[in-house]
Parts: structure tokens; sequence; C-alpha cells
């Protein structure tokens, strides 16, 4: 048997006089995570203000521990708050990367669960799976989807208690293992917040999803398509905003959700239409593109719900 | 007497730092971290009991130093141990396998002879803390 056991960590350095705060910006590589959140992500700009100002929050931190200013590892566990499809869980897999470009994470990965996840059905199960939970994002970041669903108040005897508990435990005595962020709807997460006063002092940085504008949708309608290699035509195009238009008043609206839920029903729709009408050979731009006729057929344009759409479920992603 | 059982034994303690890093070698060469206890230290004793489940899928070993803690608020006053197996082989083999945690008096080993026909003689070596009964170990 033969083992190499990694090197025991050298003794503390000695703390230099000066931090060149550029360059350690530049070493970081958060750039280039600030960018794709700029590119990938269309509108959410008061989101991307506070994810620079939290990268330029912890590239400071850093600076004043190396100068040995600050010891302790800052509080890093955030809210994400707002309605369905608004890019929480999109955003937090950015944010995990920060953290770990930054060093606050050892590793940088995403675990997305909810309560089942965390809450077990019968006495003692919910301490070994919310450990088991727990264990699995150290060195990464724990996002937690509709986290309120933990705290039952119309059952004392709810097991969410428990999960709750040991997440209060770790949030505070493991920061430097793991970041948790939890997520939902503003106004459930303040009075979660209200009932539960032990998260919301441990969590430093709230940080609110606003719904996206009906511009902002049909840009990321666009986006979307483009990264699938499918394009709108002119008449899809203005088919599309008016589907945005009407979407938004009816039930079960999810923004970017629907939008990406409305394209995959278009791309079925084209090849249902290229099936029965093509004749001869298609060429790419046949097989490519969305007509007017594949979003005008939706369910959305005579007042209805699309028959065909996903189960509400899938709000867990 | 300070057992000696295991990689490290004749270094001082492993800090909890020192034990992460160990355990994520470990863990980056695919192996699976687990917590193990005992009151009998007997080093012919390879069954020490197991503090939950080896893991399997935790890609950063601060969760094995958690259950390590965790196990230490269980049974301070025991043995305890890290191991690290490696399957790759298509079996369990123990790669790493180190002590974490003591009983702050250690009372050691005594040797026992045993006198067979013929002037023969039998040695044998028996851990003090067993002769009390289990659960009574180490106060
Ligand atoms: N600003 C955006 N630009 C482009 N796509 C987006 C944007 N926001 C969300 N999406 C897309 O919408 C879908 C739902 O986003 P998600 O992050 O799961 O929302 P939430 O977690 O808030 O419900 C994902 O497929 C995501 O890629
Ligand atoms: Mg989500």
């Amino acid at each position: 048997m033969t083992t190499e056991p990694a090197a025991p960590q050298t003794g503390p350095q000695t703390a230099p006089q000066t931090v060149d705060l550029a360059a350690a910006y530049e070493a970081s590589g958060v750039r280039e995570v600030l960018k794709e959140l700029d590119d990938t992500m269309i509108g959410l700009a008061p989101v991307k203000q506070r994810i620079r100002e939290t990268a330029s929050l912890l590239l400071v931190d850093q600076a004043r521990r190396q100068l040995g200013l600050a010891t302790e590892t800052p509080t890093l566990h955030m809210s994400f708050t707002g309605n369905p499809g608004t890019g929480k869980t999109t955003v937090a897999l950015k944010m995990a990367d920060l953290l770990h470009r930054l060093g606050y994470v050892r590793k940088g990965h995403l675990v997305t669960v909810t309560r089942d996840d965390l809450v077990g059905q019968y006495i003692g199960h919910t301490a070994p799976k919310t450990k088991e939970v727990l264990k699995k994002a150290m060195g990464g970041v724990l996002f937690i989807d509709e986290a309120y669903y933990l705290y039952r108040p119309e059952n004392e005897r709810d097991y969410g208690q428990e999960a709750i508990e040991i997440l209060l435990q770790v949030m505070e005595n493991n920061r430097d293992d793991l970041v948790v962020i939890l997520a939902g709807y503003a106004d459930r997460m303040d009075r979660f917040f209200d009932s539960n006063p032990g998260f919301r002092s441990r969590i430093a940085h709230h940080i609110e999803f606003p719904d996206y504008s009906n511009e902002e949708l049909l840009k990321i309608a666009d986006v979307m398509l483009t990264e699938q290699n499918y394009t709108l035509d002119p008449a899809a195009r203005t088919a599309m905003a008016d589907y945005i238009a009407a979407r938004r008043g009816q039930p079960h609206f999810a923004n970017a959700r629907s939008i990406r839920n409305a394209l995959d029903r278009a791309r079925l729709r084209q090849a249902n239409r290229l099936f029965n009408e093509a004749a001869g050979p298609l060429d790419g731009t046949a097989l490519s593109t969305i007509a007017g006729a594949d979003i005008l057929a939706s369910r959305v344009f005579r007042g209805g719900l699309d028959v065909d759409r996903k189960p509400a479920k899938e709000a867990a992603e | 007497m300070r057992l000696r059982q295991g990689q490290y034994s004749f270094l001082p303690d492993l800090s909890d730092d020192d034990i992460r890093v160990q355990a994520q070698y470990a863990i980056d060469k695919g192996w699976a971290v687990s917590v193990e206890y005992t009151d009998d230290p007997h080093p012919r004793n390879s069954f020490w009991e197991m503090w939950g489940h080896p893991m399997f899928d935790t890609p950063d070993a601060a969760a094995l130093v958690y259950e390590v803690n965790e196990c230490r608020k269980a049974h301070g006053a025991k043995y305890i141990r890290v191991l690290a197996f490696d399957a790759s082989a298509g079996w369990e083999s123990i790669r790493m396998s180190f002590i974490v945690n003591r009983p702050a008096e250690e009372p050691g080993f005594r040797l026992v002879r045993q006198e067979g026909e013929g002037r023969m003689i039998r040695y044998t070596i028996e851990s003090y803390a067993t002769r009390e009964p289990e659960g009574a170990r180490y106060a």
C-alpha cells in the first residue's frame, strides 16, 4: 500500500504592507463571471449591481485579511427573493462560481433542494436527511428553494423545525465550509424571517429579483432560441410579443420559464408543420425558423392555458 | 501509553484542518471516507463501530470533519479513526487509516503469559481498558 498524503499546510506567512486591488481583481477571475452574467442574463440590473457590490466587498475583505486587518470569515448566506422564473436558480449558479473564484468556498458546486430533501417522514428521519444534504453541499453553495415551507406553524410537531435548527447551527459554525441561499417569493420569505429571527440574523445579503418587462422577455426568447440555433421570423416575433402580453395576465405566469415552455411548444408545432407541409428537401433555414403560425396556434391567444403545459411541479426546478 | 495504530500515530495529534486536508486527499483520489470509534483498541480488533455511513458523494472534506466532531460529541472519551476505502479494485480496500481522537488516559496493554505443557509459554496482550465492561472503559 502506498499513500502520498497531501503535504501539511505551511505556517503563517508574514503579512504584506500593501495590496493591489486591481491586480487581485484580475487574478481572481471575477471579471469573467461578471461578464458572463452580463452577457447571458437579460435585464436584472439591480441584481447585477448587488452582485458587483458583493464581489467588491469580498475582494476588499480578502485584502484586509492579507494585511491582518480582518480575521473572521464574513457572513455570506443570502436570500434571493422574487417570483418564479426570474432567474434565481440561474444566478445562484453564477454566485457559486464567483464565491469559488474568490476563495470563499473550496469547490464551488451548487446543491439545490426543497423541503422534501431536508425533512423526513417520521421521528429520527429528519436529522440524518438534513445532515446528508449539508455534507453534500459543503465546499459549495446550498440553494433552498421555497425555504419558507420548512416552517409550518400550524403544526407544532412539524419535523421542519428540526431541519431549521440543524441548518442554523451549521450556518453559524461552518461558515468556512458552505454558503446557504434561501430562495422564494418575497412576501412569504418576509413572513418566514419574521417567525424565524435566527435566519434573518444569519443572512447578510438580501437580493430581490424583479419581474421581467415584456421587452426583456422578448429578448430572453431571442437568447434562448439563439442558444438552440433557432430564429423567429418577423411574423413570429410580432406574435411572440403579443403572446407575452397575453400570457402575463393568465394564471401560473412564470416569467422567463413561461417563455422557455412556450418556445418548447413552438418548436414542437414547427416540427409538426414541417412534417405535414414539406414537399421536397428542407434547408437549414427552414429547419431553424419559427413561423408566426407556430406561435399563434397557442391557446394563450384564445384566453386560456395551454392544455399541454408542464405540471406545476416544475416550479421547483 | 500512546496508541500507535495507522498513519501519523507517531506525530502530535492532528488538528481539524490537518484532518480535512488528509481526507480531501482521499476524496480527490475517489476513495470513500468514513469515521469509526471503539473502546477496545486491541491491535487485532479490526471491527470498530461505524459512525454513520461511508461518504461517497461529498466533494469537500469539511463533511468528514463535521462527522468527526459529531462523533466526538457522542464518543469523545474513546478512540476515533478516519478510514479511506478504495473500491476501484472491485472490493473495498483500506487505503488510509488514522486516529483522530483518543481517551484522556491511555492505560495501554499488559503482557499475559500462559504456561502450557512442557513449560511451553504462550504470550498474548490484553488491553487494560477491556477489563472494565463495555461502556465503563476510559471513565
Ligand atoms: N435574465 C435571463 N436571461 C435569460 N434567461 C433567463 C433569465 N432569467 C431566467 N432565465 C431562464 O429562465 C428559466 C428559469 O430561470 P430560473 O433561474 O430557474 O428561475 P427561478 O429560479 O427564479 O424560478 C431558466 O431556463 C433560465 O435559463
Ligand atoms: Mg428556481
